[in-house]
């Protein structure tokens, strides 16, 4: 039981993660800075919905109470959501919104190679097929990092202030405990540890490439994990649930 | 008594909503087709997590069945193992190149981070002088190009493995 309610909590992370970032690219719809990008950030959204829905079903079947994908994913409060706090940070300008990417990207590319490996059969099966799609994000949000950091004098600077401002929200990508502890102890999932690691050499190589640097300060944020947003989430939220709190059971 | 093999013939007709030329045994997307208490079960695996057309897909496929008088159908989502672009058929990449899509190129080492954009040739006028505008492009599956030697602009069934 125990072992259930630990891995019903995991895979809420990881959906929630990646329903609250597709809504943030989503905001980008008729809005990205040339066509190519507006279309290039929506189809990253739409990936991560997929994703999103997949994980949800499989959650919905680990917790065994009947809720399906739509009512996870619209009818919950605020503090049941788990996602990071980097994710739910507004979009602020293209570099702030590709760096909050790349983060991502270069976070959720080594996890779910590791959960491909997962005896936890499902679990393993979304992760091989969505590292497919994450791996390709992660070559455009890398490009686009270099692209800007490389770039001219004010691309340059608006890429390295949105490293400073993100930068303490990454620490809670690794976040870890009790639910996590008993899974990595029954050998179903990696330790954030080992993708931290992953994290860091993908994370310098780029920066290093891109002329940007790593943060001196090590000021850290999190909350997320446990239920406690930043204020953004609520007005996040608001968008996201409105139309199944208006027209409740709607379908397309 | 309709045959698993009828039922293969008859997705045949079912074409992909995105792509019209293509069919969805042109895809490669059917897996497994069986009979489970009385019901046929059509296994399908997604090309892309959020691909809009899987569920249209889904619809297409049963009212086909439904129109060759079999009512008593249900699709199966499986996602492992997962699609690839290498289950894309011959006469399915010959249709994609004649609709003015190229088909996908076998790009080797999909793991590196970095690497030269594939060579593309453009479907119009073969040349391989071509270059990529956007990794992104109309459909989760494409990626945008352009051809130096016509200057057409054409979609790139990106390489999915």
């Amino acid at each position: 039981m125990m072992q259930e309610s630990a891995l019903f909590e995991y895979v809420m992370r990881l959906s929630d993660d990646s329903l609250i970032l597709a809504q943030r690219l989503g905001e980008w719809c008729g809005h990205g800075p040339i066509l190519e990008e507006d279309i290039a950030l929506t189809n990253i959204s739409l990936d991560l919905i997929g994703q999103a829905i997949s994980l949800y079903d499989f959650a919905a079947e680990v917790e065994g109470k009947g809720r399906n994908h739509d009512q996870l994913a619209y009818l919950r409060y605020e503090n049941e959501y788990k996602n990071v706090l980097l994710v739910e940070q507004p979009n602020g300008d293209f570099a702030m919104t590709l760096l909050r990417q790349f983060f991502f990207d270069a976070f959720r590319l080594p996890l779910y190679e590791a959960l491909m490996q997962s005896p936890v059969e499902q679990l393993a099966a979304i992760a091989a097929k969505s590292v497919k799609e994450t791996r390709y994000h992660l070559k455009h949000s890398s490009e686009w990092v270099i692209r800007m950091g490389d770039g001219t004098e004010e691309s340059h600077q608006r890429a390295q202030a949105a490293i400073d401002h993100l930068w303490r929200y990454t620490n809670e990508l690794f976040y870890e405990d009790a639910h996590d502890h008993a899974l990595q102890a029954a050998g179903k999932v990696p330790s954030m540890a080992e993708i931290q690691a992953k994290w860091m050499a993908t994370v310098t190589s780029v920066l290093q490439e891109a002329t940007l640097e790593i943060p001196k300060n090590n000021w850290k944020f999190d909350g997320g994990r446990e239920g406690r947003h930043s204020e953004h989430m609520g007005y996040l939220l608001s968008d996201l649930q409105y139309m199944q709190r208006a027209y409740p059971n709607m379908e397309w | 008594m309709v045959s698993e093999t009828d039922i293969r013939n008859y997705l045949e007709e079912v074409s992909d909503p995105e792509i019209p030329v293509l069919t969805i045994t042109d895809l490669g997307v059917v897996q497994q087709i069986y009979l489970q208490d009385q019901t046929w079960i059509i296994e399908l695996t997604p090309t892309y997590s959020g691909c809009p057309a899987m569920q249209q897909i889904e619809v297409d496929l049963l009212a086909k069945l439904k129109e060759k008088g079999i009512p008593n159908a249900q699709v199966k989502h499986i996602l492992s193992p997962a699609w690839t672009t290498d289950w894309i058929t011959e006469a399915g990449r010959q249709k994609l190149r004649l609709y003015g899509i190229a088909p996908p190129v076998n790009e080797p080492d999909k793991t590196a981070l970095f690497s030269e954009p594939p060579r593309v040739s453009c479907p119009k006028c073969n040349s391989n002088n071509t270059r990529m505008v956007s990794l992104f492009g109309s459909t989760a599956c494409k990626a945008h190009y352009q051809c130096n030697a016509c200057q057409e602009p054409f979609d790139y069934f990106k390489c999915l493995k």
